[in-house]
């Protein structure tokens, strides 16, 4: 074996060990959920998961299935399955391989353990219905929808009320699917949970304002996975603390995401999970750091509308308002503030034919960062899992080509 | 058919139609895309309600602003909008449809400077209480909306009038769809499908008199016109962009008795209450119609409406028609071939792309289907 290169060890994130330990015994005990008398939900990745932590149910997340398959390069195959199901392979690559998978078991853990129910919230798209539907005809098991009104430029006060009602209407689901009463002082705590493992996470990307950053997006991207998972659970904010006492660590010995940081970039879209390693070092050597996106931090970008006294009230505002759910202007207004946050030097969007509602609209955020910060951006044209869509000579070429801009815009700033 | 030949010059080309419209009328003209758009309200204040389905014509301006895995409706109807070809709009709205069509409501709220702009953010289930309530709320903003763009009272009675005029029309496409397929050789599907989307382009008031002649001219050439025995055939899909399908067809052996789309049967089916409330009455028949995908009524709602469409109209097939992009409709693709599959009703699948496909090309695939069909 080739000795370790000690300058790279350094740089390794020391809590991604004990990351992978949680996510295993979290999908070990999802899949023995029922030997041991617990119902399973599966649920979108923006849908409320406070109540089911509440109510004992152990969430499950087809998204973050659709990103593991999607990490180990197994979504052309799944993908593929699906479209001899018939669906197109113009359709969202998670929902294409969770679709498949669940008839087959495949994929990187033997498929998702089967839902009791399906817990559906369309704050992230319209796709996650479609999705859901379909699931619901193949467990035949009860589907609740959560309808979040679209925000194009306000959240009215109809739509408000819609949302609270259906917030009592999902306990009220709950409470008939595990068949007993929810317990409203544990729903406190668990929503005082979320809250804090919200903060925490917050403070977890804020550390990469710090120059070097001590930690890039692509490592946001593996992070994440609890927050959107356990948010709400004791295991979510310990983790959470123990990453930021890391983070801030590296701040102190001035340990860097990337070794040589010279320039920093945004990243918008999701991932491009089975390339996040090829991006990564990609960038980092050309002394360049993704160090924010928009994508980790939609996870607590919301806090403000939150009431941790009250949070069964205020989470209606909080999960109609995420970052997909609100018009193209406020997301560019959040894009210019998060570049300013961190200091970037440019954006990188990710242009994910799997996702419509977080593409489209990407060309004119990507027009007004340039009227307002006058900044470079590059836009990659590729899919989140279905590799079949990424095309690496074309896109390593205006990476190259892209990077050249950064440099000698900043050399001319300087 | 006279009647037809002059709808169909209009749907040809409905942006001038619409500009002469509005220039001899004086109305304001108000541009929707979907089937739920509360047309009725529009037509109350006085207003007319236009269905836009982009123009054929090559896409520049909208590859600025969308990238190229958007769908042709939506692309072709950001060009014509960027290219001020729609610049008589005194407004547009936007009823919540799908994904692609709530970021081109954004799109055009940023760059179309021309007209209002309102978004109608309608509830995307169907089958609660609490949407229910919600769907007669958002009803009840655009009422309100409306009048302050418009600068108009919209009163009750208005309202009723309008929603009387829309059951006229929308019974009378019904009547007819129902003499085609007592004897599909009445009328001939590119006819039929001009009539229908002639509906949602031109001044209803004038629409239905020529509806009306239509009927009459349909029931007695129905008594006189023999069928054909040609194979009955049932169309689903979104909107109908290619009429040249109903000829293809007819040329392969088939004949369209029925459709599921939204350019067809979704549009008309289900009228409005009369009695009590207007705007809770417009509300009800949005729960009440046969649901577009993009929505939520019920898990299965879909299939079975699909199969009394081919049962009803003793259907031999069914052609889907989707277009390419449209994730709606193709999630539910799978289900509705298998559901009609588990009743013996075959399908073939037809994705529509940009352009107008090959004539040769969709008539061979078409006849091979008909073969296939005992």
């Amino acid at each position: 074996m080739a000795e370790k290169d000690p300058a790279k060890e350094k740089r390794k994130i020391k809590s991604v060990k004990k990351m992978k330990d949680i996510m295993t015994n979290y999908y070990i005990d999802a899949k023995m959920a029922e030997q041991n008398g617990k119902k399973v939900a599966w649920i979108t990745s923006g849908g409320p998961v406070e109540p089911l932590i509440a109510m004992d149910v152990i969430p499950i997340y087809p998204e973050n299935h659709g990103a593991m398959i999607g990490a180990s390069k197994m979504g052309i195959d799944l993908c593929q399955k699906a479209e001899v199901m018939g669906y197109s392979s113009d359709l969202c690559s998670y929902a294409r391989s969770d679709i498949s998978c669940a008839t087959v078991n495949g994929g990187p853990i033997g498929g998702l353990p089967k839902p009791d129910m399906l817990v559906c919230c369309n704050n992230i798209c319209g796709t996650v219905l479609k999705w859901y539907e379909v699931q619901a005809r193949y467990f035949n098991v009860p589907l609740f929808i959560l309808d979040t009104p679209f925000c194009h430029t306000q959240f009215l006060p109809e739509a408000r009320k819609y949302v609270h009602r259906q917030i009592e209407e999902y306990i009220v689901f709950l409470e008939n699917a595990c068949k007993k009463k929810m317990d409203h002082d544990r729903m406190k705590e668990v929503g005082r949970l979320s809250v804090e493992g919200q903060r925490l996470w917050q403070a977890v990307l804020d550390t990469a304002m710090n120059k070097p950053a001590p930690l890039s997006a692509f490592d946001a991207f593996f992070h994440l996975a609890l927050i959107v998972t356990l948010r709400g659970t004791k295991q979510a904010v310990d983790y959470y603390e123990g990453l930021l006492a890391e983070m801030r660590e590296r701040i102190a010995d001035n340990i860097g995401a990337v070794e040589n940081e010279k320039y920093r970039l945004l990243w918008d879209n999701l991932p491009v999970w089975y390339r996040t390693k090829w991006l990564s070092d990609k960038f980092a050597a050309a002394d360049t750091c993704l160090v924010a996106d928009t994508y980790t931090s939609a996870w607590c970008g919301t806090l403000k509308y939150i009431d941790e006294n009250n949070f069964i009230e205020s989470m209606a505002e909080a999960y109609t308002r995420i970052y997909l759910n609100i018009g193209v202007d406020e997301m560019a207004r959040d894009v210019v503030s998060m570049i300013d946050k961190y200091s970037a030097d440019g954006l990188v969007m990710h242009s994910n034919r799997s996702c419509k509602p977080y593409s489209f609209g990407q060309l004119d955020i990507q027009r007004i960062v340039r009227e307002k910060r006058g900044l470079p951006s590059l836009m990659i044209e590729a899919d989140m899992v279905d590799e079949r869509f990424f095309s690496e000579s074309q896109i390593e070429t205006r990476i190259d080509a892209f990077m050249e801009v950064v440099k000698e815009r900043k050399s001319c700033t300087r | 058919m006279q009647a037809i030949k002059e709808l169909s010059a209009i749907v040809g080309d409905p942006i001038s139609y619409a500009r002469k419209l509005k220039e001899q009328s004086g109305k304001k003209i108000i541009g929707y895309m979907c089937t739920y758009a509360p047309e009725e309200i529009i037509q109350a204040a006085g207003a007319h309600p236009l269905r836009l389905f982009g123009s054929n014509k090559n896409i520049f301006l909208a590859d600025g602003h969308l990238q190229a895995y958007c769908c042709s409706l939506v692309r072709g109807v950001l060009e014509d909008a960027l290219s001020g070809d729609l610049n008589f709009l005194d407004g547009m709205i936007f009823p919540h449809t799908c994904d692609t069509v709530q970021r081109l409501s954004d799109i055009w709220r940023l760059n179309i400077s021309y007209g209002f702009h309102l978004d109608v953010v309608l509830p995307v289930k169907l089958d609660t209480k609490s949407s229910r309530d919600y769907m007669v709320d958002v009803q009840n903003r655009f009422r309100n909306d409306l009048e302050k763009a418009l600068q108009v009272t919209i009163t009750d009675d208005d309202i009723k009038k309008s929603i009387a005029l829309y059951n006229e029309i929308r019974g009378g496409l019904k009547k007819v769809y129902e003499l085609k397929n007592k004897n599909p050789e009445v009328i001939s599907g590119k006819d039929l499908s001009a009539l229908v989307r002639a509906a949602m382009i031109m001044d209803r008031n004038d629409y239905l008199r020529i509806l009306l002649n239509v009927i009459a001219e349909l029931e007695t050439k129905g008594s006189t016109i023999k069928s054909t025995g040609k194979r009955r055939l049932i169309i689903s899909g979104g909107i109908c962009s290619q009429p040249d399908i109903y000829s293809v067809i007819e040329n392969a052996g088939g004949v369209v008795v029925g459709d599921d789309l939204c350019t067809g049967s979704r549009y008309f089916e289900g009228s409005i209450k009369t009695a009590g409330n207007p705007i809770a009455a417009i509300a009800e028949r949005y729960w009440q119609r046969p649901v577009c995908p993009a929505k939520h009524l019920d898990k299965n709602a879909r299939a079975e409406n699909l199969i009394k469409i081919a049962q009803d109209g003793k259907a031999a097939g069914v052609i889907f028609m989707l277009l390419k992009f449209c994730d709606p409709h193709a999630f539910d693709y799978p289900y509705l071939k298998e559901s009609l599959a588990a009743v013996s009703i075959p399908s073939l699948l037809l994705e529509v792309e940009d352009q107008p496909q090959a004539q040769g090309q969709l008539q061979t695939r078409i006849e091979a289907f008909l073969e296939t069909l005992s």
